[in-house]
């Protein structure tokens, strides 16, 4: 009975040479099991199978009041985790109609955007260490560890903040948090070109990945690709943009867009929205008005009845967080739209035609963070 | 005895004459063999445990770490707490696999190297074997290594081994080439293919300086062809990690393993080795010229020092490769042999063979 | 002649972006003023934590070995998963009025998700965060923790 399940799937021929790469494997980030179906070394099909790591968080979001289910987002996209929470507090707050004091959005955009160049690092330090030049993890988690400092200092964890709640924070900033910004920037703006140095404008990694899996406008449209890996095919999908929250209105910023969309343009497009992110810093980390940290809020909130959703960009992609309502303290369902399912599914497509080690190489370029693609 | 350690033939010649003094001729020989033979497997040992220590704190260093720290004063017993571990592991037979192959495969592998070990010239007087076809035994001897990794692949019965294994052939012998053209240009120059010889042809100054552009060309071809042909850096796809887990040698564990881990090792000290002899000058000391005050400053380091000086620069600049760049896939491997280095060479050959006639070098 | 140009030019531009990048790992390979790691266990005494830093729930008790838990539940109603469990007793005023008392707030440290609800929603602001990060045993039953200390009382005047 497998067996004919995984014949159906693979629809290869019956001497076709199967590995499979994962659950368990060094460069997969997270459990994911692709099985690949060769020839020589060329790939012929790749199929992903993923859902190693269901949790259920969506059914658990269900018995849970909606100041409750701040911590179950966290653990989603960890990497850019203040952002999941951010998705389900505008939905709730929209959903109640409550205007939230101004400081909030500015600190909850700087926090996005402290997360986004922290997951853009995690992802640059992975991506080299999967092409073998090791060192690569070690510069970038060590740039990385002054982030989370900056987040530790303020919220006590570094990771996973669960700061948020409907209406506001659950506290305030600590007095350093300007200042550790800022000092960061600076350090940041001198090892960001160490990073084109050692890695971008290498000739191994230029032969590697220049014209590799090239990903059409349509396909990106058609398979719903969206973050970084979309806009490097051109496609203007970024939320921030598009249906500005928080502070983003007022933050002037450019979108990167690129054309080539394969796998070194997807590279490139991080890099960048990295130098971005900084200006976005810049422009607002001074500005923070004084105000109260949190809206008022009743003890038990009761959502009208109906139907809400609000986007966000995280780092990855588009997060859309549906919130169906039947009046009572939890939600009746919640639904997470994951970046990371749509980009997945993508890879079937793109490593068609190319060697074992250009599909690490094709995973590693469209950052896949596996707990999301399961929830 | 004569204990010289500026030149080491006293010590072998009393050595010798009181061996023959007390037993035949032919027990002489014998005796002396063991002797070297077990130096040599005390020496691969030692310096194999030194290597490991030295390239992970190299490593450590350049990522910004400390490196082992905690076995020992700076962790020098790291590599021998490894090694208790490695040798009280389990080996683990495996079901369907070709039982005498599986099992030999580590011992080719160690035996190729130890093979070319015993052509290099450590000091003056310190050179077991001195062929008059010294290069060519070396560079044939270094070759049987593959047939060693071709077994281990093949006979682990499992797919992974066997992917790594293929592309691991493939490698090796395609980067022999280049290995040996970019040798035979220092043949042309020095005249000779004895190792001895080419030492003592460097009287004068190193064949990298007194080559000049040709010998600098060689030198570069020969590094990046020495760390492709030991599997070694930017090219080791054959184990490499985060594609294919441990390539070739995913079965092996315990003391086999351990047997592949230490033959990479001391393929890197016997490349680096040939590059200080060939291009650097072995044991001999740094000259301009014939006879000067500076030589004579240089003369007072002994030449074993200088012998190890020059090789473990060699081994440092060949860690330095690994640690920097990412892996090539295996047609761009090839790509850069047959396209590149292979042209590059056969022109410098011309172009040495023309200033060797001519007399246009130092 | 232009393909061997090229060719040329491919070469001596893909050394330079090699040599570019053995100079940045080459600099740090130099620099031991660089190293970022640090010796843990002997750095224990250099190692403190920021305030606000999540270890654990804990409840402050003062040199009086008394503390500010009323025994009213919120902090076990806002936990999401479950990690808190009060059990309260009565006792008897000298007016003969019965109230509350706590008797142990248990708290399982292995199901804690650190959220800090139980933190923000307490009335009194009984619980707050410890700083103790090393919470590594061997045995579960270990991570079970009462959290108000044997023979403590409550604080007067607290709500």
């Amino acid at each position: 009975m497998q067996e004919e399940i995984v014949k159906n799937i693979i629809l290869g021929e019956d001497d076709d040479y199967i590995i499979n790469v994962g659950p368990q494997h060094p460069s997969t980030h997270g459990v994911l099991r692709f099985e690949v179906s060769l020839q020589g070394e060329t790939i012929k099909k790749v199929v992903p199978h993923c859902g190693y790591i269901h949790r259920g968080i969506e059914k658990m979001c269900e018995r849970d009041t909606y100041p409750q289910i701040i911590h179950l987002t966290d653990r989603m996209d960890y990497l850019s985790a203040h952002m999941n929470n951010e998705a389900v507090c505008l939905c709730v707050e929209k959903a109640l109609e409550v205007e939230v004091p101004e400081r909030v959005t500015y600190i909850r955009t700087i926090l996005d955007e402290l997360n986004r160049i922290a997951s853009h690092q995690l992802w640059w330090s992975a991506m080299g260490m999967d092409m073998g030049a090791l060192t690569t993890f070690f510069y970038g988690l060590r740039d990385r560890e002054k982030i989370l400092d900056i987040f530790e200092e303020s919220f006590g964890t570094r990771l996973i903040q669960s700061v948020n709640a409907p209406g506001g924070l659950m506290q305030d900033i600590h007095t350093g948090f300007q200042k550790r910004i800022k000092e960061f920037i600076r350090y940041f703006r001198k090892k960001l070109p160490e990073y084109d140095q050692l890695l971008t404008g290498n000739v191994i990694f230029r032969e590697r990945t220049e014209g590799i899996a090239k990903l059409s406008l349509e396909d990106a449209i058609q398979y719903g690709v969206t973050g970084p890996s979309g806009r490097a095919s051109g496609f203007s999908c970024d939320i921030r943009k598009i249906e500005p929250y928080g502070t983003y209105p007022k933050v002037d910023f450019k979108e990167i867009l690129h054309t080539e969309g394969d796998t070194i343009t997807r590279y490139k497009v991080r890099i960048e929205e990295m130098y971005e992110s900084m200006n976005i810093l810049e422009q607002l980390v001074d500005n923070i008005p004084a105000g109260d940290y949190s809206a008022k809020m009743k003890a038990v909130l009761r959502l009208p009845v109906g139907e809400f959703y609000q986007r966000v960009e995280t780092a990855r992609g588009e997060l859309g967080v549906y919130i169906v309502s039947d009046g009572n303290k939890s939600p009746y369902r919640i639904k997470f739209r994951a970046p990371n399912f749509s980009n997945l599914f993508i890879i079937s497509k793109l490593a068609v035609g190319y060697k074992i080690a250009d599909l690490i190489a094709i995973s590693g370029s469209l950052d896949l963070v596996i707990p999301d693609i399961d929830r | 005895m004569t204990f010289d350690i500026y030149d080491f033939s006293g010590l072998t010649q009393s050595i010798d004459k009181g061996l023959k003094a007390s037993m035949s001729p032919g027990w002489t020989l014998l005796t002396e063999f063991v002797i070297i033979g077990l130096i040599f497997l005390i020496f691969y040992a030692i310096l194999g445990l030194f290597l490991v220590y030295a390239e992970r704190k190299v490593c450590a260093f350049i990522q910004n770490r400390i490196g082992p720290n905690r076995v020992g004063p700076l962790g020098i017993f790291q590599t021998i707490a490894d090694l208790i571990k490695l040798l009280m592991k389990e080996l683990i037979p495996i079901k369907n696999a070709d039982k005498l192959l599986f099992n030999i495969a580590p011992f080719i592998v160690i035996i190729a190297s130890f093979m070319a070990i015993a052509a290099i010239p450590f000091a003056k007087g310190l050179h077991a074997i001195d062929f008059n076809i010294g290069i060519f035994y070396i560079i044939a001897v270094s070759s049987l290594g593959v047939v060693g990794i071709l077994l281990a692949g093949w006979s682990s019965n499992s797919k992974y081994s066997l992917i790594g294994a293929m592309r691991s052939g493939a490698q090796v012998i395609s980067y022999e080439l280049s290995i040996g053209l970019s040798l035979l240009t220092i043949v042309v120059f020095a005249g000779t293919m004895q190792l001895s010889g080419i030492v003592e042809s460097q009287a004068n100054g190193w064949w990298i300086f007194k080559g000049h552009i040709p010998a600098v060309i060689a030198f570069v071809v020969f590094l990046i062809a020495s760390t492709a042909e030991t599997n070694r850096g930017p090219f080791d796809l054959a184990e490499a990690e985060s594609e294919l887990t441990a390539g070739f040698h995913t079965e092996y564990s315990g003391i086999k393993f351990a047997f592949f881990f230490l033959a990479e090792f001391m393929n890197m000290f016997i490349v680096a080795s040939i590059a200080a002899t060939v291009f650097l000058g072995g044991w001999m000391p740094l000259h301009f010229g014939v006879d000067n005050a500076f030589n004579r400053i240089m003369d007072y380091i002994p030449p074993i020092v200088w012998f190890f000086g020059k090789t473990g620069t060699v081994i440092l600049i060949m860690m330095w490769f690994k640690w920097t760049f990412p892996r090539l896939r295996i047609d761009q491997l090839l790509t850069l042999e047959w396209k590149y280095l292979l042209p590059i060479n056969l022109l410098n050959i011309v172009v040495v063979a023309f200033l060797t006639l001519m007399g246009w070098h130092f | 002649m232009k393909a061997l140009i090229d060719y040329l030019k491919d070469i001596f531009f893909g050394l330079k972006t090699l040599w570019a990048g053995m100079r940045i790992t080459g600099r740090y390979f130099i620099s031991p003023g660089e190293i970022v790691t640090q010796k843990y266990p002997e750095n224990r005494d250099q190692l403190i934590m920021f305030d606000r830093y999540k270890g654990e729930v804990i409840m402050p008790h003062d040199g009086n070995n008394q503390h500010r838990c009323t025994g009213c539940g919120i902090c076990q109603m806002n936990c999401p998963n479950g990690s808190i469990e009060i059990v309260t007793r009565k006792e008897i005023t000298p007016e003969g009025k019965e109230f509350r008392v706590i008797d142990k707030h248990i708290y399982h440290l292995d199901m804690c998700s650190f959220c800090a609800l139980c933190v923000k929603t307490c009335p009194s602001n009984a619980l707050a965060f410890g700083h103790d990060f090393e919470n590594a045993v061997f045995d579960k039953a270990k991570l079970i923790k009462i959290l108000n200390k044997p023979g403590s009382s409550i604080l007067k005047d607290v709500k």
